[in-house]
């Protein structure tokens, strides 16, 4: 993997020579460059706390989301329907500006850019989170639900105990995939103005007028950001993986 | 062997069971006495597991009544703590917790539902793992165990409720031949500890060793129901005499 992105790198470099590159921008080795260079990382901070925090709401509310999907009341599993249908349809771009310029009329209160990305990054993930979950949930031999049963263990126990560990064993991929798509999707937090990665580059076009090289920072860093996200969830995947199976 | 006498434990009357349009059990009544051992046996689809599945709520049943210990279930929730409490179940697929080592298999009911300290839990797992003969196998998961060893922490794990009756449905049904011995012979010792138990098995050695009472079911019905040696040599009805001659001369 390392090698592959020395090369796409060096490649990239190569063609600068040739044609209309113009990597002086961003070229550590001049002034200008290296405080452009660190102007550009100097979005990671928000691009990882916006994403890890918004993640994390998500996971919870889309566990919380996923347990009445589950249950037997017809209520109860309409409830679950109702909000993940309504959520999912919802463009993150639009809860986004929603959230941001559109609830504080509702409620008569501001919030700052950060926790609106967090609020309409979380709220729209959340309801693919519950559907994993439900997925997971439901993946679970019903036999396991029986030992629980037979051992006197309450719902809340069965679930913690029994349950969740084993389906969140089962949607490890796909929780990976949506910590990663949450990663690319705080780009568009940019747009109220959220200092994150994405918006650096923005900021720096306009002052430098190099978009190519800018831009192409940019792609490196989410490239990397996720190449290494992805390998902590395949790293914790075969960690999960003790000898389970029955 | 109990006696005439003995306190019923379980007192099943009238019971009827749907699924949909099929009816499991057909007003089924049987009572069992403190201590006594039946032998559940009948065709598949007869209604044998409904109707010890019924015992410990995970079916409910429609009409009839059900009592376990002096408590009726009738799903309220209290009844069914109280009464789950009491009963141990022991599941063909053993369905252990593959996520779980044996041991934390076995302590997870007696720390979270009895509400047992963490050390005499473990304790308490040691000493029914020594009984089922695999204490040297606590600290492996589940998939490592053989099928017989498998089903013998399931027996544990029940165990360690510290139930007084204990249902087995088809115990030794989904193992290898050379592993169902290792099972019926840890059964029959929890029968001669004076464990109350219902099986669910077509094991016949096992039933005639232990049996104080023989049933015979088909259709959702109670067709028969003796002692073993009656049941064996002279069943009254032509329906058990011929589910006798299969298993008996396969």
């Amino acid at each position: 993997m390392n090698k592959f992105l020395v090369a796409a790198f060096a490649s990239l470099l190569l063609a600068g020579c040739s044609g209309n590159w113009g990597w002086y921008v961003v070229n550590p080795m001049t002034d200008s460059g290296f405080l452009n260079l660190k102007f550009l990382l100097s979005g990671l901070y928000y691009t990882i706390l916006l994403s890890v925090t918004a993640i994390s709401f998500s996971i919870v509310f889309g566990l919380v989301i996923a347990l009445p999907g589950l249950a037997r009341n017809r209520y109860l599993r309409g409830i679950n329907r109702f909000y993940v249908e309504l959520v999912r349809a919802v463009p993150i771009l639009v809860l986004i500006l929603w959230v941001y310029y559109g609830m504080p009329q509702l409620a008569g209160l501001s919030i700052g850019v950060f926790w609106a990305g967090v609020i309409a990054l979380a709220l729209s993930d959340s309801a693919f989170e519950a559907e994993i979950f439900r997925a997971g949930i439901q993946s679970v031999d019903r036999g396991q639900y029986e030992a629980a049963h037979t051992i006197s263990l309450n719902y809340a126990d069965t679930m913690r105990f029994v349950i969740l560990p084993q389906a969140i064993r089962r949607v490890l991929p796909a929780l990976g995939n949506q910590l990663v798509y949450m990663l690319k999707m705080s780009s568009l937090v940019s747009v109220i103005g959220m200092q994150e990665l994405t918006r650096k580059a923005n900021e720096l076009v306009v002052t430098e007028y190099r978009p190519l090289e800018v831009y192409t920072i940019l792609v490196l860093e989410y490239l990397v950001l996720i190449l290494i996200v992805s390998a902590g969830v395949r790293w914790l995947e075969r960690r999960m993986q003790p000898d389970q199976r029955t | 062997m109990p006696s005439g006498g003995a306190r019923p434990i379980i007192q099943i009357d009238n019971v009827s069971k749907h699924f949909g349009d099929f009816q499991a059990l057909k007003d089924v009544s049987l009572d069992v006495t403190l201590g006594e051992r039946v032998v559940v046996c009948g065709p598949s689809g007869s209604g044998k597991s409904t109707l010890i599945r019924c015992i410990n709520g995970l079916e409910q049943h429609q009409s009839g009544s059900i009592r376990v210990d002096g408590v009726t279930l009738d799903h309220s929730a209290g009844s069914l703590k109280s009464i789950k409490v009491k009963v141990g179940m022991v599941f063909q697929q053993f369905n252990l917790f593959p996520h779980l080592t044996v041991l934390e298999n076995l302590v997870l009911g007696p720390t979270r539902a009895r509400g047992m300290a963490k050390a005499d839990a473990r304790d308490l797992a040691t000493r029914y793992l020594e009984r089922v003969r695999i204490p040297e196998q606590a600290n492996k998961y589940p998939a490592n165990l053989s099928g017989g060893q498998q089903q013998r922490v399931a027996i544990a794990r029940a165990l360690c409720m510290e139930p007084s009756i204990m249902l087995f449905d088809e115990p030794t049904s989904a193992l290898d031949p050379e592993m169902i011995n290792e099972v019926l012979e840890v059964m029959t010792e929890l029968a001669t500890s004076g464990m109350t138990m219902i099986c669910v098995t077509h094991e016949t050695g096992f039933a005639r060793r232990v049996a104080d009472k023989m049933v015979f079911m088909d259709q959702g019905e109670i067709v028969e129901a003796a002692d073993p040696d009656k049941f064996f040599t002279a069943p009254d009805s032509q329906r058990c005499r011929d589910f006798l001659d299969k298993i008996l001369h396969h």
